[in-house]
């Protein structure tokens, strides 16, 4: 097993840990961490597949910007709840079946439908290219997404103000 | 780094070995470093705010001005006992510290040292260090959060709000920068200051392009304000909020957040250095003393160490004169003025190239 | 090398575990932190896919970044939704904003 298997086993295994822990878990705090480690174990998989840019960025904006958003939500939401609280509401044993049945089908598609080259084709250099492709060919969804935020700005700051009495 | 490992593999060790030991060997290094680098700013600390208030400061352990203050401290600090509050969540309380000192340390590898002294030369350097450096927000409230403390809590989202704030003006300054070089990676950025005239400072960046002297200020602010330090301190308030969001940490657990401040606040330096002020670049007089390979590394290291610590003189000097701000005149600051400044920068900048390119 | 089949296993168990805490948590939090493993799992798999299928245009980076940035600007609007909803309903449990219910 190469070096680059095993830390995609070890990363793989630490991501999807996590992830169970997000949703099984009893305490909210420790879900909102697991998410954290579970977005770094996700940055190192995209360092493993040569996408640092989206590595890097993928630290800033899920750990550094959305995680806080969350831990801030969640410490301005927080009642004092007793330990008996049930987490998962009456139709556990659905959604679980349906999770299941979806990964099934997923992983089945995954493992023949795709026909991978035996030899990984070169990446250009990411940042340069990504940057020109933003301000080129994809300079349209770039300037709505602009937009967009703009727009989920706005709209949070307003829902979220203090009433005025 | 990579110049270990390949010395290692021409020996003979097998790559994974030379990779993991190089790895190892470089962190341990680094480490190293930033504990004696961090003993010796706040003895300097407490040397310069006592001469600024016309006292002496620590004179007596050590000897000679006290120089080994910060070893007893180092040493008090390690043999106190460890406290957890009862109803405080063991496992993130424990986290916390780690995490915000585990994130300091890892913006060590992007610090271009001297010429080819860097851990690795990241083709993302910058980026890299940004997105770093906003992990140090997560440990915080970790800590605030699991300390069960009314007074850790507010302190930790002060503290959170106040970095968020502060994180878009000083990316938005730094990309001044990176526009006129065109590349993210560090070495680049300290190369690209390099003049017809040698190492003088007329190529810095901080003259160069625009109005980079206006970033720079912008970055050094914004900076300032990423590392909690005064006048943006309310985060850990000592005569506010008691020490805000590590006020129920002791001995190890302590140590380990002053650690992590001091290294961020060598970083913040260190990154301001090589954009803004030249990086390791400076009259090379040593290579006449230790021959062409040694020499340029050593006066680079000298060099940059020297701009290094006068700009952290510069941090303490403000920490000392300046009054703290209250939360409120903070965000002002943070979002009405510095962000405003720092896109016109940018702008002013996208202009100029432009300017330049159609001369 | 890792074949592209056992990234895209990965981001089906990543989507469906997501899917599960988005279906089943009570918590309006939890709600929005397993939407986020969801978008997490759609992003590893357009980059896995951008690694080793020829693209001309890397557009499976592009849009990983375009869903990062979506996926920021909903998680914002959402937790203000759920501001709004702690301080009108004083509960975040979804289940017990029943109003509309007939």
């Amino acid at each position: 097993m190469s070096v680059e298997q095993g830390l995609f086993y070890f990363l793989a295994a630490f991501s999807v840990a996590l992830a169970l822990i997000v949703v099984l878990a009893q305490n909210i705090v420790r879900a909102a961490v697991a998410l954290i480690f579970s977005f770094c174990g996700l940055a190192g998989l995209y360092i493993l597949l040569d996408a640092e840019f989206l590595a890097a960025v993928q630290v800033l904006i899920y750990v550094g910007g959305i995680t806080i958003l969350l831990l801030f939500a969640i410490l301005l939401t927080s009642r004092i709840a007793g330990k008996g609280v049930r987490v998962l509401n009456e139709q556990k044993v659905v959604s679980g079946i349906v999770a299941v049945v979806l990964m099934v089908l997923l992983g089945l598609a995954a493992t023949r439908g795709f026909e991978a080259p035996a030899e990984l084709p070169k990446q250009p250099e990411n940042t340069p290219r990504i940057g020109t492709l933003l301000m080129t060919t994809y300079a349209l969804p770039f300037e709505a997404v602009s937009i967009l935020l703009l727009a989920g700005m706005v709209g949070a700051i307003f829902l979220a103000r203090k009433e005025e009495k | 780094m990579d110049f270990l490992i390949e010395k290692a593999t021409a020996l003979g060790v097998p790559t994974l070995l030379a990779q993991v030991g190089a790895m190892l060997a470089v962190c341990a290094v680094i480490i190293l470093y930033i504990s004696v680098a961090a003993m010796f700013m706040i003895w300097w600390e407490r040397k310069i705010s006592a001469h600024m208030q016309v006292r002496l400061g620590p004179m007596r352990v050590g000897g000679w001005h006290g120089w080994a203050q910060s070893i007893a401290d180092g040493v008090k600090l390690l043999l106190k006992e460890d406290i957890i509050p009862t109803q405080a969540d063991k496992l993130v309380f424990a986290l916390a510290p780690i995490v915000v000192f585990a994130t300091a340390l890892a913006t060590y590898v992007i610090v271009p040292f001297g010429p080819g002294l860097m851990v690795k030369d990241l083709n993302i350097g910058v980026l890299y260090y940004i997105s770093i450096s906003s992990l140090t927000v997560v440990g915080i409230i970790m800590a605030g959060w699991s300390s069960n403390n009314k007074y850790s809590v507010l302190g930790a989202m002060r503290s959170a709000a106040q970095a968020v704030s502060y994180e878009v003006p000083l990316v938005v300054s730094v990309l001044g920068v990176i526009m006129i070089v065109g590349s993210l990676n560090m070495q680049t950025i300290v190369e690209h200051q390099a003049g017809r005239w040698g190492p003088l400072p007329w190529n810095w960046m901080i003259f160069g392009g625009g109005l980079q002297v206006v970033g720079f200020l912008c970055y050094f602010t914004a900076a300032l304000a990423e590392c909690n330090r005064m006048p943006f301190d309310i985060p850990e308030a000592e005569s506010e909020l008691v020490a805000g969001f590590h006020v129920e940490y002791s001995g190890i657990r302590f140590s380990m957040f002053f650690l992590a401040e001091y290294a961020n606040m060598f970083v913040v330096a260190a990154i301001a250095v090589t954009m803004f002020l030249g990086g390791w670049r400076g009259p090379d007089f040593v290579s006449p003393l230790l021959g062409a390979t040694l020499g340029p590394k050593v006066a680079g290291v000298f060099w940059f160490l020297t701009k290094s610590y006068f700009l952290i003189f510069v941090m303490m000097w403000l920490r000392w004169t300046l009054a703290r701000l209250r939360v409120d005149q903070l965000m002002h600051l943070g979002w009405k003025v510095l962000l405003p400044i720092s896109f016109i920068n940018l702008g002013a900048t996208g202009l100029w190239l432009v300017l330049k390119d159609m001369r | 090398m890792v074949p592209l089949s056992h990234y895209l296993v990965l981001s089906a168990i990543l989507f469906g575990i997501g899917l599960f805490g988005a279906l089943s948590r009570r918590h309006a939090i939890s709600i929005l932190m397993a939407i986020e493993v969801m978008f997490n799992a759609v992003n590893l798999s357009f980059i896995a896919f951008s690694r080793y299928l020829p693209q001309s245009q890397m557009q499976g980076h592009v849009f990983a970044v375009f869903v990062i940035a979506v996926a920021a600007a909903e998680a914002a609007i959402g937790l203000a939704i759920v501001l709004g909803l702690y301080r009108n309903f004083k509960t975040v449990n979804v289940d017990e904003i029943n109003l509309m219910k007939w």
